[in-house]
């Protein structure tokens, strides 16, 4: 259980460091995914170790995976956008809501 | 049921993998390769949930975001970037903070993770019965009694962002 | 028609909101709608009064159970309130006393208020008058009868003060106003010692309480002297009568009908309402009596020498009431102690022939008035030629209440000397109140009717009053002689009618009746001696017998004694209280002032530079503080993320840090912030400058 805990834990970081370093937006989005990972692993885990009451935890995966896609659709559909009005899809382009 | 600490060699591959191709997916310049890796991944990750026990997620998430996400990443790329020619800086200024953030945030869920499941510490109970041997039907079983509602909730969620995804996307008319 | 009986007031209420609210500027729809439904109350009176009868006669003395519709207020869950109506004998014959004169006084008043400025809303405070009455008349609790006896004392009031921009008129409606306040303070502490200990004030379970000894006896001796407080202020009696006279500032209409027949009677109701109480204490009943007896005296000696009309009347009228008042509180008395006395009957019999000739008498009185144009007597004469309707009936009127054999007043007043025959203190006042009033009553008709005129000018102008004035005086004229003959004595009429506990049967009493009649009949003959022949000069006795003179004339000094013990150590009382307000409270309420205005000042200086060094300085800090930090906005999502993943850190660091040390952590974070802050500006002018190349 710790074992998975902890690949978890690092997948997490990892998509983290991916969503602060990624200059592509569309990386944005992949380091999204890896944590949307993460997180299911986790729930997973618990699933299997700690409740074994039923498969809420796996269940909660699905709509996780779910909602992850839906995610992934609109993301893609607003860089699209992006790229249309600013030609280019790196995050440092589009810096607007600044001050 | 698995025991706890007993992990086999399939986990340590599993997690090798995942674990290296993740860093490459947020480490390389080429977006393209990151998305390759990106696939192998994910479907790590399949594997671990089969390691769980959770042989219907790991088809669902082979079927959706292998078969599904990772293509949509890749159609992204090629609708909105250069793959071949353009091969500029792929992470910002922020780099050298974010590792050291991400560093002490990775060593500090650890450190959470250790003192919590360590043998004794008592904050998860650890579970007594198997999970059900045909966890297709449970699963199907619970999403139309017990979470029905979540369901259908997420099926109006995914329609939402369907079509949103198209008023987004679409071309001006003019 | 006896169901419906709550229309009686309620038609008046109407009347009265039509006018006040819409028709006031309609004088003759206005007046011919209060007229209009002053009749049909009459007419429905009658009615309830037939009904009525036809059930007394029916039950041949048994018990008859008196018609009641009761709707409770549900609001104090504790005491029972209720609105209801009660029809009995009494009410009936209430109902149609009032209705009568109310009618009468509403045709009246056409005429007489003709042109005044107020005229529709004379008839509007007629109508709101009459409405109380009826209300106060046909109420079944003591709790109602209270509100409508506010009522009728408001509308008694307004009329009062009419003519409000006479000052004396003011003044009056002032004066019986809060004479009656006083009154009502009786009254209030009566009502609520009955609430408190019967725990309802419905009449019939009130008078159960009494007879079942729910009361201690001093609680209902106190109880009994409450209520009879209210009677005495309503009524006029002794000690609180000296509004009465003063009322007659107001129109003359508006003394015949509240001040003379119906308003002031309501006391004499309350009493014979309220009659269990009084006969369940025998000494309450006994105050009663006296009270009465007092006030009819009193007011009688008073009323020998005045030179008002008016105020003759007025205090015939004070002694008329102090007649009813006695009779039955010797009634109450009596059956106290075990003897059957016709004092009730006595006492409500009066009450509606002394309606009828009273306010007959001041009807005419106002058609002398309008004629003349005053109301001293001592300026008229010989009007019986120039107004003989007028006078006739005056005349007549005055023979009854004179008890002239054979009218109304005869056979009443015949009863209340039956009812005092037991008690010869009693006895011998009211025969001797008798034949004072048959003298004053004669000496005024003498003076005003027969004679020469005084004042050439004034007769010269005399006239006779409109129809509609005199047509009332003929109906109540005719009342006046045969009001009385439901009551003749030995005969089946108003006694077993009108009664309290067991039906008093009635006999002729021959020597009973020739004292009485004699002893009027030789009042009315004094007075033809001393006014009309001559023979015996008034202003000799008045000389022989100066201080009885000055104390009648002065009307026994109450208005001055009142004016010394009251009035005068209340005033001197509040200009005493004023120079203490002057000079202590003003003075501590000036230095209160100064202390305040100093201590503003202090304020104020704080205020200048400690507030608002504080606020601009808070000011100052913040837009300082968010200049530096708003390089933290650089607009960058990932620099959010980041910035989010530090957060993360620092609060789980703060949470794992022993809890004493979180304000110096704080203010690490704050700097930490601020140094990011600095880093993202870096970042976006080095992002500023690409862009910059970019576009060169």
């Amino acid at each position: 259980m710790q074992s998975y805990l902890m690949l978890a834990g690092v997948l997490f970081v990892v998509g983290i460091f991916g969503v602060i370093t990624r200059r592509n937006t569309i990386g944005i989005l992949m380091s999204l995914e890896l944590m949307f990972n993460a997180a299911n692993i986790n729930l997973v885990t618990f699933n299997n170790f700690v409740t074994a009451d039923g498969l809420s935890g796996q269940i909660f995966s699905i709509f996780i995976i779910v909602i992850a896609a839906a995610e992934t659709t609109i993301g893609l559909a607003i860089v699209l956008l992006i790229y249309r009005n600013w030609k280019g899809i790196d995050s440092d382009c589009y810096g607007v809501m600044k001050w | 049921m698995t025991d706890p600490s007993e992990v086999g060699i399939v986990f340590w591959v599993l997690s090798t993998v995942i674990l290296v191709s993740a860093v490459m997916v947020v480490s390389l310049r080429n977006i393209f390769h990151c998305a390759i890796f990106l696939i192998l991944t994910l479907t790590g990750v399949a594997g671990i949930f089969v390691t769980l026990n959770a042989e219907f997620l790991a088809a669902a998430q082979v079927l959706i975001y292998v078969g599904a996400v990772a293509t949509l990443m890749v159609f992204g790329i090629m609708l909105t970037s250069d793959i071949a020619s353009r091969r500029i800086e792929m992470t910002n200024q922020k780099a050298g903070v974010a590792v050291l953030a991400c560093m002490v945030f990775a060593l500090g869920v650890l450190f959470l993770i250790k003192i919590t499941t360590k043998a004794g510490a008592g904050v998860w109970q650890t579970a007594t019965e198997p999970l059900p041997a045909d966890n297709v039907l449970t699963i199907g079983k619970q999403l139309m009694t017990e979470f029905v509602l979540p369901f259908e909730v997420v099926s109006v969620l995914l329609l939402a962002a369907m079509i949103g995804a198209i008023v987004l996307a679409r071309r001006e008319a003019s | 028609m006896t169901e419906f009986a709550y229309l009686i007031p309620l038609l008046q209420l109407l009347s009265f909101v039509m006018i006040i609210f819409f028709l006031r500027w309609k004088e003759k729809v206005s007046s011919g709608l209060a007229v209009t439904m002053s009749v049909a109350a009459w007419v429905m009176s009658v009615w309830v009064l037939i009904e009525t009868i036809c059930k007394y006669i029916g039950a041949h003395g048994a018990h008859v159970e008196p018609f009641e519709i009761t709707y409770y207020l549900t609001v104090f869950p504790k005491i029972n309130l209720e609105i209801g109506i009660l029809v009995d004998a009494l009410t009936a014959m209430m109902l149609l006393v009032v209705s009568t004169i109310g009618a009468c006084v509403q045709i009246y008043s056409l005429g007489y208020m003709r042109g005044d400025k107020y005229f529709s809303r004379f008839f509007a405070y007629l109508s709101l008058f009459l409405f109380s009455m009826f209300g106060l008349v046909l109420a079944n609790n003591f709790f109602m009868i209270f509100i409508f006896w506010e009522l009728v004392g408001l509308t008694s009031y307004l009329l009062i003060g009419f003519y409000f921009e006479k000052k004396s008129a003011s003044d009056a409606g002032k004066k019986a106003f809060i004479t009656n306040r006083i009154g009502d303070l009786g009254f209030i502490i009566g009502l609520l010692l009955i609430g408190t200990y019967a725990g309802t004030f419905n009449y019939r379970e009130v008078f159960d309480a009494v007879s079942g000894g729910v009361f201690p006896p001093e609680v209902l001796v106190v109880a009994a002297i409450g209520l009879f407080c209210g009677a005495i202020g309503k009524s006029a009696q002794f000690p609180l009568h000296v509004w009465l006279p003063d009322a007659m500032e107001g129109p003359t209409p508006v003394s015949a009908l509240i001040h003379a027949a119906t308003m002031v009677v309501a006391g004499v109701y309350l009493v014979a309402r309220g009659m269990d109480i009084f006969v369940g204490s025998a000494d309450a009943a006994f105050v009663v009596a006296a009270i009465g007896l007092i006030t009819s005296f009193m007011a009688a000696t008073i009323a020998l020498t005045q030179n008002d009309i008016k105020r003759v009347l007025a205090y015939s009228t004070v002694s008329q009431l102090g007649y009813m008042i006695m009779a039955l509180g010797l009634y109450g008395y009596d059956t106290a102690n075990g003897i059957h006395s016709p004092g009730y009957y006595a006492g409500t019999f009066h009450l509606m022939t002394h309606a009828f000739f009273k306010g007959l008498l001041f009807l005419a009185a106002g058609s002398v008035i309008h004629a003349v144009h005053t109301n001293d007597i001592r300026e008229m004469g010989g009007l019986l030629k120039k107004m003989p309707k007028t006078g006739w009936t005056f005349l007549v009127a005055s023979a009854s209440i004179s008890g002239v054999p054979l009218t109304a007043g005869f056979f009443s007043k015949d009863e209340i000397v039956a009812a005092a025959a037991h008690h010869p203190v009693f006895y011998f006042f009211t025969l001797l109140i008798a034949f004072m009033t048959a003298f004053y009553m004669w000496r005024l008709c003498f003076m005003t009717f027969f004679g020469k005129p005084r004042d050439a000018e004034k007769f010269d102008h005399a006239h006779e009053s409109p129809a509609t004035m005199t047509g009332p005086l003929v109906f109540l004229g005719v009342l006046a002689v045969i009001g009385g003959w439901v009551g003749i004595p030995g005969m089946t009429g108003f006694s077993e009618f009108v009664f309290h506990g067991e039906p008093y049967h009635t006999h002729v009493d021959w020597v009973n009746i020739l004292i009485a009649s004699s002893v009027g009949l030789g009042g009315i003959y004094l007075a033809w001696l001393m006014y009309l022949k001559k023979a015996i000069s008034a202003d000799k006795i008045a000389q022989t017998f100066r201080p009885l003179y000055l104390m009648s004339l002065n009307k026994w000094w109450f208005d001055e004694l009142y004016d010394i013990v009251f009035i005068r150590p209340i005033l001197t009382l509040g200009r005493f209280l004023w120079t203490f307000d002057a000079r202590v409270i003003d003075g501590l309420v000036n230095g209160v002032a100064w202390f305040t205005l100093f201590w503003a000042e202090m304020k104020q200086l704080f205020d200048t530079y400690v507030i608002d060094g504080a606020v601009n300085g808070s000011g100052w800090l913040v837009s300082n503080l968010g200049q530096a930090l708003r390089y933290l906005q650089t607009g960058r999502v990932q620099f959010y993320t980041l910035f989010i993943v530090l957060m993360i850190i620092v609060l789980a660091t703060f949470r794992m840090l022993p809890t004493g040390t979180w304000l110096l952590w704080t203010l690490t974070f704050l700097c930490a912030a601020l140094l990011l802050g600095l880093i993202g500006r870096r970042t976006v002018t080095n992002t500023a400058h690409t862009e910059s190349e970019k576009q060169a």
